[in-house]
């Protein structure tokens, strides 16, 4: 597990994006899996899973279509599309909601649904944009019980971004990036040591200073920075 | 476990190129599907479809001056028909911004598919579910007292089928350039209306003056209009090959542009 720490507007998403290949870097390569993001964005896509910090579900659809749709697109072999998305909902424990349109899911249930949509197709990476933004302390932990479950049940890399300090510490290497940068690479004990702060919450406000950061942009804003070049890895 | 990224080639190649059969289907069932379960606007596209014609029937038909024989509503049934195509059309077409607006058009916009197989898919799905409404509103040639052969209404179903998926590409390329529903509105008054005014769907052609007959000629509908009514009354402006021509011209036109579009998409 890698957590990627930054305040807002660091760059976070943006970066996810381009690892994502929704985003042409300006300049530089990434790998993903061995994959060149620019050079070879169909293989990258076939190899990672990815849950937005949006809902990206089809609320008009059930539970289980949403996941039926999933393994078309992403090419599950059409013999096991049937039993992943079983296992899937499974995993997540929404078997038994598997008929029911999204629309009447919880904001907790729609991010295990999306989480379980996501590992349908096998992703080496599983990415996560603040997964966590705007469910409650209890929701969250479930959802974190899960996610850990799945880790050791799987073997997935999960590629995290988050405003919660606390939710990084279970992670094996953590990132801070700032102002589109790297900042700092560690384990969260590195990093903690580093800083000669008592936390990881201290060592990321060591990290990255003081200063409160302007609100959120859109997306949309996000990208137009990116297109200016502004955030760059 | 199957390595990920070794299945990505799916599907059949055509022409050199990679035609993604997961991604056509899928957009293509996703349509239907909604279709289906959206029994207000099945219904609702009919009742408009029925007050059209009868209100504009029962209006005009003692002012219409038959033409090839047709009365008014024999006339204007065809038209009555492009109407329910065009308003399907764009309508199922801009369903996009509402994807886009709640996030599904990321899921599939970052999926191993060619965007091209998206956009293929979701115009045939368009055009299916909008042929399915024209062939509602076919239902009503009895009220209009058009006859319908059985020869008619199969040789009718593929030139809506063609109509449709002309108008479906257009709809796709307007909600491709469109990114919030500010411009929502204007749609209706700044494309549909217009292009179905200026479609000959409510007046014969013959009887209006050459510079507005320039203006429909340029009017895709025109000929959606044209070749539908001289299959079901015989009364025709153009050929019913220069028709289809025009039709397959603009939708592979309007296609081409729409994958364009979305794959630029981040």
């Amino acid at each position: 597990m890698f957590a990627f720490l930054g305040p807002n507007g660091a760059g976070k998403t943006t970066t996810i994006k381009m690892l994502c290949t929704l985003l042409r870097p300006d300049r530089g390569t990434a790998q993903v899996n061995g994959f060149d993001v620019a050079a070879q964005p169909a293989e990258v896509r076939a190899s990672i899973g990815i849950v937005f910090q949006e809902y990206t579900l089809d609320d008009y659809l059930t539970a289980e279509r949403n996941l039926a749709y999933h393994c078309m697109i992403y090419h599950v072999p059409r013999r096991e599309r049937r039993g992943r998305v079983q296992e899937a909902l499974e995993l997540v424990g929404l078997a038994d909601r598997r008929n029911d349109v999204v629309r009447s899911f919880s904001g907790g249930m729609k991010r295990r649904l999306e989480v379980a949509r996501a590992l349908l197709h096998r992703p080496r990476v599983l990415f996560l944009d603040e997964p966590t933004v705007g469910l409650d302390p209890q929701t969250r932990r479930y959802l974190w019980e899960h996610l850990h479950g799945l880790r050791q049940h799987t073997g997935v890399t999960l590629f995290l971004t988050t405003h919660y300090i606390a939710e990084a510490e279970g992670a094996d290497r953590v990132a801070v990036i700032d102002h589109g940068r790297i900042v700092a690479e560690d384990t969260p004990a590195g990093l903690i040591g580093r800083t000669g702060a008592e936390s990881l919450e201290d060592a990321f406000v060591e990290l990255t200073g003081g200063e409160l950061r302007p609100e959120e942009a859109s997306s949309r804003e996000r990208l137009a920075g990116a297109r200016r070049g502004r955030s760059r890895l | 476990m199957t390595i990920a990224g070794a299945r990505i080639e799916t599907g059949l190649r055509l022409g050199g190129r990679h035609v993604d059969l997961d991604g056509i289907s899928m957009a293509w069932q996703r349509d239907v599907f909604r279709f289906v379960s959206q029994r207000t606007r099945i219904v609702s596209g009919a009742v408009r479809s029925i007050v059209w014609l009868v209100v504009l029937g029962l209006g005009l038909r003692r002012s219409f001056v038959p033409i090839h024989g047709l009365s008014y509503e024999q006339f204007l049934f065809p038209g009555i028909i492009a109407m329910a195509v065009i308003f399907s059309a764009i309508q199922s077409a801009i369903s996009i911004i509402w994807d886009r607006e709640f996030g599904f058009l990321r899921e599939v916009l970052v999926a191993p598919v060619p965007r091209s197989s998206i956009v293929i898919g979701k115009a045939l799905g368009g055009a299916t579910t909008t042929s399915s409404q024209a062939l509602i509103v076919l239902c009503l040639a009895p009220i209009a007292g058009v006859s319908l052969g059985f020869v008619q209404i199969v040789e009718v179903v593929p030139l809506i089928f063609l109509t449709s998926l002309a108008f479906v590409s257009l709809g796709i390329v307007i909600a491709a350039r469109m990114h919030d529903f500010e411009g929502f509105g204007s749609i209706q008054n700044f494309v549909i209306m217009p292009l179905y005014l200026l479609s000959g769907a409510m007046f014969p052609l013959a009887r209006t003056s050459s510079q507005l007959r320039g203006v429909v000629d340029t009017d895709p509908l025109s000929y959606g209009v044209d070749a539908i009514r001289q299959t079901l009354t015989g009364y025709r402006v153009h050929a019913l090959w220069a028709d289809l021509l025009v039709l397959l011209g603009v939708t592979v036109i309007l296609m081409t542009v729409a994958v364009s579009l979305f794959n630029r998409e981040g």
